[in-house]
């Protein structure tokens, strides 16, 4: 499974109901509140072994699963 | 020459300092309704305050499962005790979370070394649980932060020296390092509470607080809930350790009574009744404990998980708390209800646990949502 399609499974994983594209505005659709983007921080960071800093806590960066596998690609890129 | 090693910072050490430093006096500290100064001292040398920061700010970098057994231990001995402990716990968390490495170095060693002590400002006079009801403001300022608001129920805010302070910032709440020695800061203790008697609770006022840059802590913005999310967690989750050490006296105090008191020649250890009690205790203080291990290793391994199988922990624990210590009163009888043994305090202090870091009714609001969830084992 490549990083948007294991981002898309966490959080379908959450919220069954949910029928999401990598493209489509997860805050749109009322599901996030703060424990939901604590665990969505903490799946990214494990499931990726990566570590987001502060300044990359920004909305934008976790609108949708595509924005997530930038961040995601972006971190390890800067590892490397 | 022989050479002194420290000791491991674990269960075992926890149990023989909270045996030796703890238990003998905790009913004297909650009829004072304070601890001791010496008493934090002697947490700080044997290295209780802060122990999973790293060895490199003084810490020893102890796991999440060990750190829950401590606070087991210390709350087996004393309620008052693991409060404050547990509200450093969550400052010192979210430093070493959300800290930039300036905020770390200039507060991490003093946070392990137990020289500054931390409390954690949320709730008011009016907003609990309900944490979006927060009134308390903090507007840009000079390059910083101008605060204002009342804050309440703030375990060790008598005596804390570092405050951990969520205002409604410019976009979303923030959470803001306050000095308690900043101008502007007044402490009104608060005394006579029903349980954690001795936990130095105080209303804590700030009135035109000028703060730096450096004040806040972690992102704004969207991830700034975050802070308060994982930092209620943390506390939660000392919460749910300190519970099951309250069960578990609640098992040494009964037993202890059962073998010695008779009723018509009998000991009370032999009548059915009360060896239905105590053996609802022993299994649920099990239970409870494999629920906090549980969710401590998910936090050692950084599995979000751990949020859901902390709450569960919490809320299981605390009830178990509030009902066996009911039941630890109901053996001992009048003894019970009387200064001359701990049972009663035991029962005060439960009930404390089933209010604090998301009430009861509040766990359950969000626990219900695991059902909705896709099951994986």
């Amino acid at each position: 499974m490549d990083t948007t399609a294991r981002i898309l499974s966490f959080i379908t994983n959450r919220f069954p109901q949910a029928e999401i594209t990598d493209t489509e505005d997860i805050f749109s659709l009322g599901y996030i509140n703060s424990l939901f983007a604590m665990e969505l921080v903490m799946f990214i960071e494990k499931e990726f072994t990566v570590t987001i800093p502060n300044d990359e806590l920004r909305i934008d960066n976790f609108r949708t699963a595509k924005a997530m596998t930038e961040l995601v690609d972006g971190l390890r890129s800067a590892v490397v | 020459m022989t050479q002194q090693l420290a000791p491991a910072i674990d269960r075992a050490h926890a149990r023989s300092f909270v045996d030796s430093e703890i238990r003998p006096h905790a009913d004297a500290w909650d009829r004072a309704g304070r601890i001791p100064e010496e008493l934090l001292d002697r947490i700080a040398a044997a290295g209780l305050w802060a122990p999973f920061l790293p060895a490199a700010l003084g810490g020893s970098g102890i796991d999440m499962v060990t750190l829950g057994e401590i606070h087991e231990e210390v709350g087996r001995g004393c309620s008052s005790v693991r409060s404050l402990l547990t509200v450093h716990t969550m400052l010192s968390w979210a430093l070493q979370r959300f800290g930039t490495d300036a905020q770390i170095q200039q507060w991490g060693p003093e946070l392990a070394a137990g020289r500054t002590l931390g409390a954690f400002c949320l709730s008011e006079p009016g907003a609990g649980s309900d944490t979006a009801a927060i009134t308390t403001t903090a507007v840009p300022h000079k390059g910083g932060w101008l605060l204002n608001g009342v804050k309440k129920w703030t375990t060790n805010g008598q005596r804390a020296d570092l405050l951990l302070v969520f205002a409604k910032g410019p976009a979303s709440t923030i959470a803001l390092l306050v000095p308690s020695s900043a101008p502007g800061v007044l402490v009104n203790p608060i005394d006579d509470m029903l349980g954690t008697r001795s936990s130095m609770l105080a209303e804590i006022a700030f009135s035109d607080v000028e703060l730096g840059p450096e004040a806040l802590l972690g992102p704004s913005g969207f991830a700034s809930g975050m802070v308060l999310t994982g930092t209620l967690d943390l506390g939660r989750y000392s919460v749910a350790a300190g519970s099951v050490g309250i069960i578990q006296a609640c098992i040494d105090a009964c037993a202890d009574y059962a073998a010695q008191r008779r009723v018509g020649g009998t000991p009370l250890r032999d009548l059915p009744l009360i060896q239905a009690k105590l053996s609802d205790m022993v299994t649920d203080v099990r239970a409870a404990r494999l629920l906090l291990a549980e969710a401590g290793r998910l936090k050692d391994r950084g599995d979000a998980a751990t949020i859901m199988a902390t709450w569960i922990a919490k809320y299981f624990a605390s009830t178990a708390a509030a009902r066996h210590a009911s039941e630890a009163v109901q053996i001992h009888g009048a003894n019970g209800c009387s200064p001359e043994f701990p049972v009663g305090r035991f029962y005060r202090d439960a009930k404390v646990m089933e209010i604090i870091e998301g009430s009861t009714e509040i766990q359950r609001m969000t626990i219900a949502a695991e059902a909705y969830r896709k099951w994986e084992p």
